[in-house]
């Protein structure tokens, strides 16, 4: 049935639909309405799960690890100062083969104090052995829930996967929404079933020293784990879909305007909204634009991205991130995986953009896609750069 | 694809409106996107919140520079921010004309009506909070939206005395736009 929601009561519904056994969050704008409405559901009965308050991201990232590792689904939230104060947790979650599922409710990272929009909190994240998807709208937002259980827990992954949705312009903003029934959801994901979990009748322990006998091993399988989820989470979509009726193609990308294009913007999040808008009118007026959208950043879908940009002339990647001191994330990836490829984009160039909840308006995307006409690589732009905010000495 | 800004203070409602018209397009079969822009996060700072709204999913995510309509909750922000700043030119805003309310310097060539929101609010929710009258203003102008639709999206977001009066508050302002048009 289709409800006009918001985004952060859409995830609390569809999480609640999921049926964790245990949620533990500590509230940070924009992250805050999520454990709000859940906390809402346990308190008023509507959902059967423990919700454990805490004092900090550090102890709500702990308490998922615990409970899941004791082989109960769990739920936790995080965005910014808090994501980065779990940071040290979910290395952990990841390195234990935990399935505990996060939402980071993007937000940028301090200092100076912002509580706006980017991505820079999960995209410093992304070498923790999290899996990740970035989500464009909040129907998007609410379907990748419901796979990031069903893939965390796959017996075949057993890692954590975290849901990336932009804080405010999803976590805020309200969109009709097709909420899934709780029948089709049981369906898709079944009851979580661990291979081990810790019980005092069959002690176990877990995370033990790994030692330089070991330690590397761990990692390896992890890497594996990651490069076999390329063929796995296509496989989920298709059965998704199936179930559904909402088809994300392989669901590491989107595709859109692509075969024919001479220009393509690569994006993830919400902004790939906007990019399609400017997509969309360019088109009408004969321009050959694209766009490729990143759904999937862990693991990186290289194969995929390079298929979709090959033949492609001139690419711009957008970051609403930050390498301070080197090339913008995304943008180092996609430079990296054509290298030493015969078939490649004549130009890539890389724009920051929408740091810190900085608007991206429409007539700045056109213009990257007019930067791109021009025959010349732009190596980095911060777009909508204030100079004038540059000139005080210091 | 019609745009739509509100501004207020925080903790004048403005999410909330954009929430409630948002539901009445929805009602009508629409595809609304409602969201908020605060500025610094504390009660009184001004803010704005926008509702954009097709036939079709909207994609565009970026605040709304060229509004087909505005709300102007707090007339005082006028006074510093170019409230009416991008309105397109058949496009129309709607002020809550609050007591005390200069109006010689209103000096604006395009549409505009001024509605007594607070006054009816205080009349009918008992509260100055004028979003619901103007409101009830806005679906007695545009075409695409009538008075039903909006009772039915309050009926979503309030129940009991509360909705009764919202109700009534609506219908005030319904019925002052069309005193005057």
């Amino acid at each position: 049935m289709k409800k006009f929601l918001e985004g952060s009561q859409a995830v609390a519904e569809v999480v609640s639909l999921c049926k964790p056994g245990v949620i533990a969050a500590y509230p940070i704008t924009p992250q805050t309405h999520i454990p709000e409405e859940l906390s809402r559901m346990v308190a008023e009965g509507i959902l059967s799960s423990q919700f454990v308050n805490v004092e900090s991201e550090h102890s709500a990232a702990s308490v998922v690890l615990g409970s899941t590792a004791s082989g109960v689904r769990s739920y936790t939230a995080s965005s910014s100062q808090g994501i980065l104060l779990m940071s040290e947790v979910l290395f952990n979650i990841a390195g234990l083969r935990l399935p505990v599922v996060l939402t980071c409710a993007n937000r940028a990272v301090s200092g100076p104090i912002n509580i706006w929009n980017d991505q820079q909190d999960s995209i410093s994240l992304r070498d923790s052995g999290w899996i990740q998807f970035y989500v464009e709208n909040i129907q998007e937002t609410v379907d990748f829930h419901i796979i990031a259980y069903r893939i965390a827990e796959d017996r075949r992954v057993m890692l954590p996967v975290m849901v990336c949705m932009d804080g405010y312009i999803l976590t805020h903003g309200l969109e009709p929404v097709d909420m899934p029934t709780q029948e089709k959801i049981d369906k898709f994901l079944p009851p979580y079933k661990p291979l081990y979990k810790l019980d005092p009748e069959n002690p176990l322990t877990l995370g033990f020293l790994g030692d330089s006998d070991y330690y590397t091993e761990t990692r390896f399988a992890i890497q594996k784990t990651h490069q076999e989820l390329l063929n796995l989470i296509p496989k989920i979509m298709l059965e998704f879909k199936n179930t559904f009726g909402r088809d994300y193609k392989d669901g590491l990308v989107e595709r859109y305007y692509i075969e024919d294009a001479e220009r393509v913007i690569v994006a993830m999040g919400s902004i790939c909204g906007t990019i399609k808008e400017a997509v969309d009118d360019l088109r009408k007026k004969g321009k050959k634009v694209g766009l490729l959208k990143i759904i999937t950043f862990r693991p990186f879908p290289s194969e995929q991205i390079y298929k979709a940009l090959k033949d492609v002339a001139k690419v711009a990647v957008i970051d609403r991130a930050v390498s301070l001191g080197s090339l913008a994330p995304l943008y180092s990836e996609i430079r990296a995986l054509f290298f030493g490829k015969k078939q490649a984009p004549k130009q890539i160039s890389s724009f920051i953009a929408g740091l810190g909840g900085r608007d991206v308006t429409l007539d700045s995307i056109k213009g990257i896609f007019k930067k791109l006409s021009l025959n010349k690589e732009i190596k980095e732009e911060f777009l909508d750069l204030k100079p004038e905010l540059l000139q005080e000495e210091l | 694809m019609r745009e739509i800004r509100i501004h207020a203070r925080a903790g004048q409602g403005a999410i909330t409106t954009a929430y409630i018209l948002g539901y009445a397009y929805f009602l009508k079969g629409f595809y609304p996107y409602a969201f908020p822009h605060f500025g610094a996060a504390r009660m009184g700072a001004p803010m704005n919140a926008f509702l954009r709204v097709d036939t079709k999913p909207v994609n565009l995510r970026s605040q709304i520079y060229e509004p087909d309509y505005v709300l102007i909750v707090d007339p005082t922000l006028l006074k510093g921010f170019n409230c009416l700043g991008g309105l397109k030119e058949d496009g129309f805003a709607i002020i809550n004309d609050t007591e005390g309310f200069d109006k010689s310097n209103l000096n604006f060539k395009k549409k505009f009506y001024l509605v007594p929101g607070t006054k009816i609010a205080l009349e009918t929710i008992g509260r100055p909070l004028a979003n619901t009258v103007l409101l009830g203003a806005f679906v007695g102008i545009v075409s695409e939206l009538d008075l039903e639709a909006l009772i039915e999206a309050l009926k979503i977001r309030f129940k009991g005395e509360v909705l009764e009066k919202n109700i009534l508050a609506a219908k005030r302002g319904f019925e002052f736009i069309k005193s005057i048009l």
